[in-house]
């Protein structure tokens, strides 16, 4: 038994019964090569036919869809922030403000697919499920709307769509899919196929982490100390993201959590408590009622 | 960003200084659910507290007691089976959750608790009313099935009382995931003050004597497990002390000793002091739901609640190192690979 989990790797598809082999696919997100033209957003609205959202101004900088949600399954984070003691790189005119430097971060925010992943496990109906690609995907058939998932994603992804009566999967779940029915065809997600820098990156993930862990040693070496991963250790709270990123700042700076942990993880514990606590109150209940 | 507002004058796990977000936005999702929700939570409560108390009185020969609690938990849990449904997305497919049953769903596991649990607190119930029903097969069962059926419904009345709960905790909620060792006790007593309030309401002071100890039993260990909770929720318990959450548990500790004390000094004398007591108690429950409800969803809208204590652990270098434990084998085999390499 023991001897064929570890030839299962890191693979989840396996664990959740799928015996058609098929290698875990994932994104890796290099945001430092983001150019925050937003063209993942609009080829993943296009391809999955998700509907308008509101067309807002959000007055917080070029970023006008604030976060990813039921209809926006990819986002563009743009950042404008202060550098102090600075880089030479950017418009003088800038550091002319206030005298410090400014610099734009951009990343392009997605599902990440975890290998622990919350919502899927909090999902009452079983509308949620885990593709043999090792993706999570929720199916709309199925999906009764309760809303669980929503509150258990550690990032805040998964979200009940809104709109008038009649909107396309109103009322249900909805996220990334990681475009499963392109992947089913052998195709490239739209929005990795979209990117025009090569920012998001689709493939095995396990040859995407080595590209990324590649990618971040140069940066560091080029000076870029601040340079991290997010997402690529199996060790992590979640088990290791199917959506992996690399980022030029703290996690935080991005509107991403510092060190999320799926809640399931304490569930045993939870359960035990709730268990103590019935208890308790079944012997309360019986003490209370005894008269003389 | 509001300020550290006296929590038991600790120290603010990250200064302000060195906690950043992405313009201020929310990390987490607040879960999309309505006051259907804390009702439901605190009429599943009332119903599995009645059911108990029920049954105590079934087995004392206490009829008025018993047949009030009977009533309560009936009204109750069919409040509760309503609210459930409509805040669903697509209330049609409700019957979606009976197509699984899994253990990592807390919210799974409550469809069948209450799934059991209904019926046998219908038929305890239905039990009441043999004398409307006409003689016949319907009656004889009714009436054979009364006591087993209001046993079967008190045994599984805690459950139904504490996993709501785990209901709130197994999410990424700061305020509710944080709290997970103390609410389920919370939740009791909640249960244990609301059932034990409404039947000083609805049954006679002479009667009423088990409900007045459930109630101010339920009313102590309520009071104390918050405090409890909030001490171990590190920064996040801010969330449980400001806004309406900070106005509903005020007022729930208000209503609550308030209402114990009255069924303390005049419970057994007074009819009148009785009800209002009753009353307070009822409402005091109430409100400890609705404040417990609001407490996670304004912690989920503040990224300051789910970015500094992750900020913490990390700075603790805890999580990521955590030790492996029986239910991470149980629920996820990847880790009984890593632990035997």
């Amino acid at each position: 038994m023991s001897k064929t989990i570890v030839h299962l790797g890191l693979d989840p598809a396996k664990i959740s019964g799928w015996d058609v082999a098929q290698p875990r696919m994932g994104f890796f997100t290099d945001t430092s090569l983001c150019i925050g033209c937003k063209a993942c957003e609009v080829a993943c609205k296009e391809w999955n036919e998700i509907p308008e959202d509101g067309l807002d101004w959000l007055g917080i900088s070029y970023d006008n869809t604030g976060s990813l949600g039921a209809s926006s399954w990819r986002h563009v984070a743009f950042i404008e922030q202060a550098v102090p003691g600075g880089r030479t790189d950017t418009p003088s005119s800038a550091s002319a403000l206030d005298g410090s430097d400014l610099r734009w971060l951009m990343s392009s925010d997605v599902c990440k697919h975890c290998t622990e992943a919350g919502c899927l496990d909090v999902c009452p109906t079983g509308s949620l499920f885990r593709t043999e690609f090792g993706t999570v995907v929720v199916q709309d058939d199925i999906c009764n709307g309760c809303g669980y998932c929503v509150a258990a994603c550690p990032f805040g992804v998964i979200e009940r769509r809104t709109g008038s009566h009649g909107t396309k999967n109103v009322g249900l779940a909805q996220k990334c899919t990681l475009c499963y029915d392109r992947l089913v065809s052998g195709m490239t997600p739209a929005c990795a196929q979209a990117c025009p820098t090569e920012s998001i990156q689709f493939g095995n993930l396990s040859e995407l982490r080595s590209r990324a862990r590649r990618r971040v040693e140069k940066l560091q070496l080029d000076g870029n100390r601040a340079a991290r991963l997010y997402g690529d250790d199996p060790n992590d709270g979640i088990g290791g993201a199917g959506a992996m990123f690399l980022l030029l700042d703290q996690p935080e700076v991005y509107g991403l959590p510092p060190n999320p942990v799926v809640a399931t993880r304490e569930l045993g514990q939870m359960w035990k408590q709730a268990g103590i606590a019935a208890l308790t109150f079944l012997i309360g209940a019986a003490a209370a009622s005894i008269e003389r | 960003m509001p300020k550290n507002n006296g929590v038991r004058g600790e120290a603010r796990m990250v200064p302000d200084a060195s906690f950043t977000s992405y313009y201020g936005r929310p990390v987490v999702k607040a879960a999309p659910w309505s006051n259907d929700i804390p009702a439901y939570l605190f009429l599943g409560g009332l119903a599995g507290g009645s059911s108990l108390l029920a049954a105590g009185a079934d087995v004392m020969h206490n009829d008025e007691l018993r047949r009030a609690a009977r009533l309560t938990a009936l009204g109750a849990i069919g409040g509760s089976y309503l609210a459930l449904v409509h805040d669903l997305g697509r209330p049609s497919r409700f019957f979606n959750m009976l197509r699984v049953a899994k253990p990592t769903s807390p919210m799974s596991m409550g469809t069948w608790i209450i799934t059991a649990y209904g019926p046998a607190a219908v038929l305890a119930a239905a039990s009441e009313f043999t004398g409307m029903i006409p003689p016949g097969r319907l009656s004889r069962l009714v009436s054979f099935a009364n006591r087993p059926a209001g046993i079967a419904a008190a045994m599984i009345a805690p459950v139904l009382s504490s996993y709501t709960a785990v209901l709130l905790s197994d999410t990424s909620t700061p305020a509710w995931n944080h709290g997970f060792k103390e609410m389920p006790f919370v939740f009791v007593g909640s249960s244990a003050t609301a059932a034990g309030g409404m039947a000083m309401i609805a049954s006679s002071v002479h009667n009423a004597a088990p409900a007045r100890r459930l109630a101010i039993g339920g009313a102590l260990t309520e009071l104390l497990a918050i405090e409890k909770m909030k001490a171990s929720m590190g920064v996040v318990s801010e969330t449980l002390d400001l806004g309406t959450a900070g106005k509903l548990i005020r007022l729930s500790q208000f209503l609550t000793i308030f209402g114990a004390l009255g069924s303390i000094v005049f419970g057994r004398k007074s009819r009148a002091v009785s009800l209002v007591s009753g009353l307070a108690l009822v409402l005091g429950s109430a409100c400890t739901k609705f404040g417990v409800f609001e407490a996670g969803q304004s912690s989920a809208r503040d990224p300051k609640y789910t970015v500094a204590p992750q900020k913490k652990s990390l700075q603790d270098g805890a999580t990521h190192a955590r030790p492996k434990t029986r239910w991470d084998v149980l629920r996820n085999p990847y880790h009984r690979q890593r632990s035997s390499r």
